[in-house]
């Protein structure tokens, strides 16, 4: 007998009971729940980055001025480092025992199994005997990848730099991640889209150890890198250089224009510094070093953030205006009584009266107040003679960014009618009030890069193209692609260019400047400027451009503290232009050249607030 | 002397064409978890695909050996082949090999054999014969004192070999003791007990009597329907807590909120015990009583397992549970093993495309976690047929086993399929997460030529016994 028979239905639902418990949980594991497969991909995918190499920068000429050197970064994944030679190792790739130590610590706490880097940036002197003794380091490999080298070390400021992305760009974009590199100022920045390129990805499978094990998805979702795209500069490298030896040691900017393409030719900041200190196993300690130094501001690029009083260079832009608006013929005379001149009296002593050629040629204040009071009383209000003045100044690429790629360009100033009517009151100034606007003065700041394009308006008698560093960007397959800048037409007819252009002709011929400007084969234009400034001695500032007929180049220097217009910033545009033009310096002009490279401008007002 | 017919012509031959699928998808599997690039045929002796092809033929081998073995002689020699693996088992610490911090193997020429796995067979061999004899009845005490000899021996035994894995599926067979008319209560109980110990040493006292109420509450509401009552008993149990917790936090007492939530538990059922027995209302008595019981055994194996065992003791009951096994933080191999599973899908990743199998995401995985490689490249559909199978081997185990009018075979029978059962949940639901990590093989799949032996020798003498349902077994 078997009282018991019924409890096998028991023994077997508890049974049955199990078995449709694990069924019911397997169908919540696998088929309900998605998100034990994206941890099954997250396990074994390893994404790594494959770093197209930065575009180059040419100038004008073909002449590389960044191209892109091959580095090293010393790796170590912990997991497989043995005792080894510390101290060898250190002697090699030149590192303190220490911060050896450190590192080798960091990328432990890091992780154990995956690489991290131990000592950046080594060069390729310090590769090469490194490479033959790694096999003694297991553990430790190493990891190329590319940093930028200035070969000419020159346009540091223009070009810019490029360093590690900021959080903050990581978060808004989302094709850098943490350790890329990023353009951070200059054409760098400007054109990091371009100079870029693509990067590209490899996915493989790793084992739990980290080992790669395979392609991932059959390399089906790999991407190629696209090399970055080359930028083709209106640059003139050597002239670029040859601009920084002779602002040695001086403190102000240069910048030189094509006048027929608006293309720069060169743009100068000085004090400037080394591009290649920006790069490689020093560059955070340069870096804090160049931007510490508030005396000279090394990185700031004073050709297009440099805001100054365009003083008598100014002078040009108020001539035209007044033929333009009738307000005075080139023939008109106003008398000039030099030092006893009102309201504004003449620095030196000439003929008098003078009309428009010798007015300019001697940059007689009184005769420049004379029209630029006949402009603004040429309308029936000063406020209405000062809004046709303005909209003129302005439509000479004043007081506005004038549109190069470079974010930090400034606008300058130029104060509006407002400005006045809040200052004096209404309908209580006049031209009179503003006079100092006459002499290039006052209410007006312009930056270098503003000047250079007046100088190329003038050149051109009366339009100017966009200035631009970069005339054409080539796609790695080394096709240029020409880019297209707008045309801005001033409007002031061409024959007032010319009574000015006379005028500037006379500057360089028929006063002092024919000896340390004037050149044998070129007619050079030109015209000085003496800034007043509060705080300390006058500004030296020049624009010119030559040939006279067929302008090549119109250029604007600026130097702070240096005095008379005359006496540094016109021999150094002199220099600059005949370099450009004929390639070489006229030996008679070479003791000019010494005298203005060994000029030192900056320890000399050291010495004086010294004393 | 009966006629001698051909035993093959009345073997189970379901029984044994599902042992055959799963070995084959035991083999297949095994060769997916452990592939090797550099060795890729599934021949390879080297491998351990290889090997296990080799101890899949040792496995057939020893089944024909069982089928042309005498009936009889399972039934006359019980005592004794027990009483041998029994000998084997003592003779382990003095001649045996260690593996993985185990010393239960013993050496034979090249094979290791783990005379556990054995044991397994020749306890169910004893509680068959034990059982089946005259004198036998289950609740007299002298054949309960018997059955807890017979059972004891081997689980002590196999304790003191650190296999505490192998050791409790000896629990198992309770389930067959029940099925002879071992009192349900006994059961039921050894069920709660396992239950509220592995709770309180998983999740710690606190939710374990959190659990505890709340399941006291749901069952009373379920046997008694009232409602209000039961809200009543909850504020009350709730209020008890609540006073002391707040006389604790404003006397910046810091006492540990286990004690209050103790104290709850312990004053509420005492006055709903008294209540109970005053109104005669016994189930009620009944369900308190075991919510009390079960509270103050949670409390107390917690305070066992705190402050009177040693280190090495704790140590050991959390291998067991898979609390301190875990090498990268709470839960890494069975979160593993889960998202393997889980990541398997409906169709499976295929064959030899799991990535968490073939990039050793999961550990052990051609031994113990060898369901891992089921879930993952053969998706729901082929654990689901995994299960199934199981399913259908233990219905038909049972089917057998009350089909034999012989008691002898009837309990061996359950013996076999509880066993298979055990192997099967613990192991299966340790790697879906419902389970604590237990290291025990799963049966037929698992890796490995002693585990695959005994289990084809368990099943086995089953089969032959069965085959002679038709005999009259006498000893």
């Amino acid at each position: 007998m078997d009282t018991f028979s019924k409890r096998k239905v028991i023994v077997a639902g508890i049974m049955l009971g199990v078995g449709i418990l694990f069924v019911l949980r397997l169908f919540t594991l696998q088929i309900t729940n998605k998100t034990y497969k994206q941890f099954a991909t997250r396990n074994v995918l390893r994404e790594i980055t494959i770093y197209p190499a930065r575009g180059y920068i040419y100038d004008r000429n073909n002449e590389l001025m960044v191209y892109n050197k091959a580095a090293y970064d010393l790796m170590l994944i912990p997991r497989e480092v043995k005792a080894f030679d510390t101290t060898e190792l250190c002697n090699i790739i030149q590192l303190d025992r220490k911060d050896l130590r450190e590192a080798i610590a960091k990328a432990k706490q890091y992780s154990r199994y995956k690489p991290s880097i131990v000592a950046g940036q080594i060069s390729s002197d310090i590769y090469a005997p490194l490479q033959e003794k790694l096999y003694k380091y297991p553990g430790f490999f190493v990891q190329s990848r590319t940093l930028r080298e200035y070969p000419s070390k020159s346009a540091a400021q223009a070009l810019g730099f490029v360093g590690e992305v900021n959080q903050r760009t990581i978060e808004t974009d989302k094709y850098y991640k943490s350790g890329d590199y990023i353009g951070v100022s200059g054409l760098e920045k400007a054109y990091e889209k371009e100079l870029r390129g693509i990067k590209g990805v490899q996915k493989s499978m790793v084992d739990v150890h980290n080992r790669i094990k395979g392609k991932y998805n059959d390399g089906l979702e790999d991407t190629t890198a696209i090399l970055g795209q080359n930028l083709i500069t209106g640059f003139d490298a050597k002239l670029q250089a040859y601009a920084e030896l002779l602002m040695t040691n001086k403190k102000g900017a240069v910048v030189a224009i094509e006048p027929a393409t608006g293309e720069i030719i060169l743009m100068v900041s000085a004090p400037s510094y080394d591009p290649n200190l920006l790069v490689g196993r020093q560059r955070s300690k340069n870096y804090s070093i160049l931007m510490q130094d508030s005396v000279y501001k090394p990185t700031w690029n004073r050709a297009i953030i440099g805001e100054y009083s365009p003083g008598s260079t100014f002078k040009l832009v108020n001539a035209l205006i007044a033929l333009q608006e009738h307000s005075v013929t080139p023939y008109d005379r106003f008398s000039c009584s030099g030092q006893g001149s009102t309201p504004i009296r003449c620095t030196h002593s000439h003929a008098s009266p003078v009309a428009m050629r010798e007015g300019i040629r001697e940059s007689c204040n009184p005769y420049f107040w004379n029209v630029f009071r006949s402009i603004i009383n040429h309308s029936p209000t000063a406020e209405e003679g000062y809004r046709v003045w303005r909209d003129h100044v302005v439509n000479f690429g004043f007081a506005q960014r004038v549109g190069t790629e470079l974010s930090s360009e400034r606008k300058g100033n130029l104060a509006e009618t407002s400005y006045y009517d809040k200052y004096f009151g209404q309908k209580r100034w006049n031209a009179m009030t503003i006079r100092s606007l006459s002499i290039g003065q006052g209410e007006i700041l312009v930056t270098p890069l503003q000047m250079a394009n007046m100088a190329a308006i003038i050149a051109n008698r009366g339009y100017y193209i966009t200035p631009h560093l970069v005339r054409a960007i080539q796609d790695p397959n080394r096709v240029s692609h020409e880019l297209e800048f707008e045309k801005k037409v001033i409007d002031i007819r061409p024959e007032h260019f010319n009574t000015v252009i006379e005028g500037m002709q006379a500057v360089i011929e028929d006063t002092k400047l024919q000896h340390t400007v004037k050149l044998d084969s070129v007619i050079v234009c030109g015209k000085t400027g003496t800034v007043q400034n509060p705080h300390g001695a006058d500004h030296s500032a020049f624009v010119a451009f030559a040939p006279r007929d067929t302008p090549k180049i119109a250029i604007a220097v600026y130097i702070e503290n240096a005095g008379f217009g005359a006496t540094y910033a016109a021999p150094i545009a002199g220099l600059l232009i005949e370099k450009y033009l004929n390639d070489s310096i006229a030996p008679r002009r070479k003791d000019l050249e010494q005298r203005l490279i060994e000029t030192d401008l900056l320890n000399v007002v050291e010495v004086k607030r010294k004393l | 002397m009966q006629k001698k017919t051909n035993v093959w012509n009345n073997v189970d031959w379901i029984t044994i064409s599902i042992y055959l699928a799963m070995m084959f998808i035991g083999w297949i599997n095994i060769y997916a978890a452990v592939y090797n690039e550099e060795h890729k045929s599934i021949f390879d002796m080297t491998q351990q695909y290889g090997k296990q092809l080799m101890w899949i033929g040792a496995a057939i081998f020893i089944a024909v050996l069982m089928i042309n073995t005498d009936s009889k002689f399972f039934v006359t020699f019980a005592f004794p082949i027990y009483i041998a693996i029994i000998f084997l088992l003592m003779l382990v610490p003095f001649i045996g090999t260690t593996i993985n911090g185990a010393k239960s193997w013993i050496q034979f020429g090249g094979f290791l054999l783990q005379p556990s796995e054995f044991m397994k067979m020749g306890t169910s061999l004893a509680l068959a014969r034990y059982i089946s004899s005259y004198n036998f009845k289950m609740h007299s005490w002298k054949s309960l004192l018997a059955l807890a000899g017979i059972l004891f021996v081997p689980v002590g035994l196999i304790f003191l070999q650190n296999d505490t894995g192998s050791a409790i599926v000896f629990g198992v067979f309770l389930l067959v003791l029940y099925r002879e008319g071992l009192n349900g209560i006994v059961l039921f109980f050894s069920f709660l007990i396992a239950l509220v110990f592995v709770l309180t040493m998983v999740l710690e006292p606190l939710p374990t009597i959190l659990i505890l109420t709340f399941a006291a509450f749901l069952i009373n509401y379920l046997i008694r329907k009232k409602t209000k009552r039961n809200l009543i008993g909850m504020a009350t149990f709730t209020s008890i807590f609540g006073i002391l917790w707040l006389i604790n936090y404003l006397a910046e007492g810091g006492v540990d909120p286990l004690y209050f939530v103790f104290a709850a538990a312990f004053i509420s059922s005492l006055v709903f015990f008294l209540w109970a027995i005053m109104l005669h209302k016994r189930s009620l008595a009944i369900l308190i009583g075991i919510y009390l019981g079960s509270v103050l055994f949670s409390v107390s194996v917690d305070y066992v397992f705190h402050n009177i065992m040693e280190q090495h003791q704790r140590d050991r009951i959390n291998e067991l549970l898979g609390i301190q096994s875990d090498l990268h933080g709470a839960g890494y191999h069975v979160n593993q093993s889960k998202i393997a599973i889980g990541s398997g899908g409906f169709f499976g990743k295929g064959f030899l495309q799991g990535t968490q199998t073939k990039f050793d995401f999961v550990p052990e995985q051609s031994t113990d976690f060898i369901f891992c490689t089921v879930g993952e490249e053969w998706g729901f559909l082929g654990s689901t047929l995994v299960i199934g199978l199981f399913m259908a081997l233990l219905m038909r185990l049972i089917f057998l086993a009350e089909r034999n009018r012989s008691k002898f075979s009837r309990v061996y029978g359950y013996c076999v399929a509880t066993i298979l059962f055990f192997h099967f949940a613990v192991n299966i639901g340790m790697t879906i997460g419902l389970a604590p990590v237990i290291g025990i093989p799963l049966p037929f799949f698992s890796y490995g030529g002693s585990s695959l032996w005994s289990f084809t020798l368990l099943l086995f003498v089953f089969v032959r016994l069965d085959a002679s349902r038709f005999e009259q077994l006498s000893y």
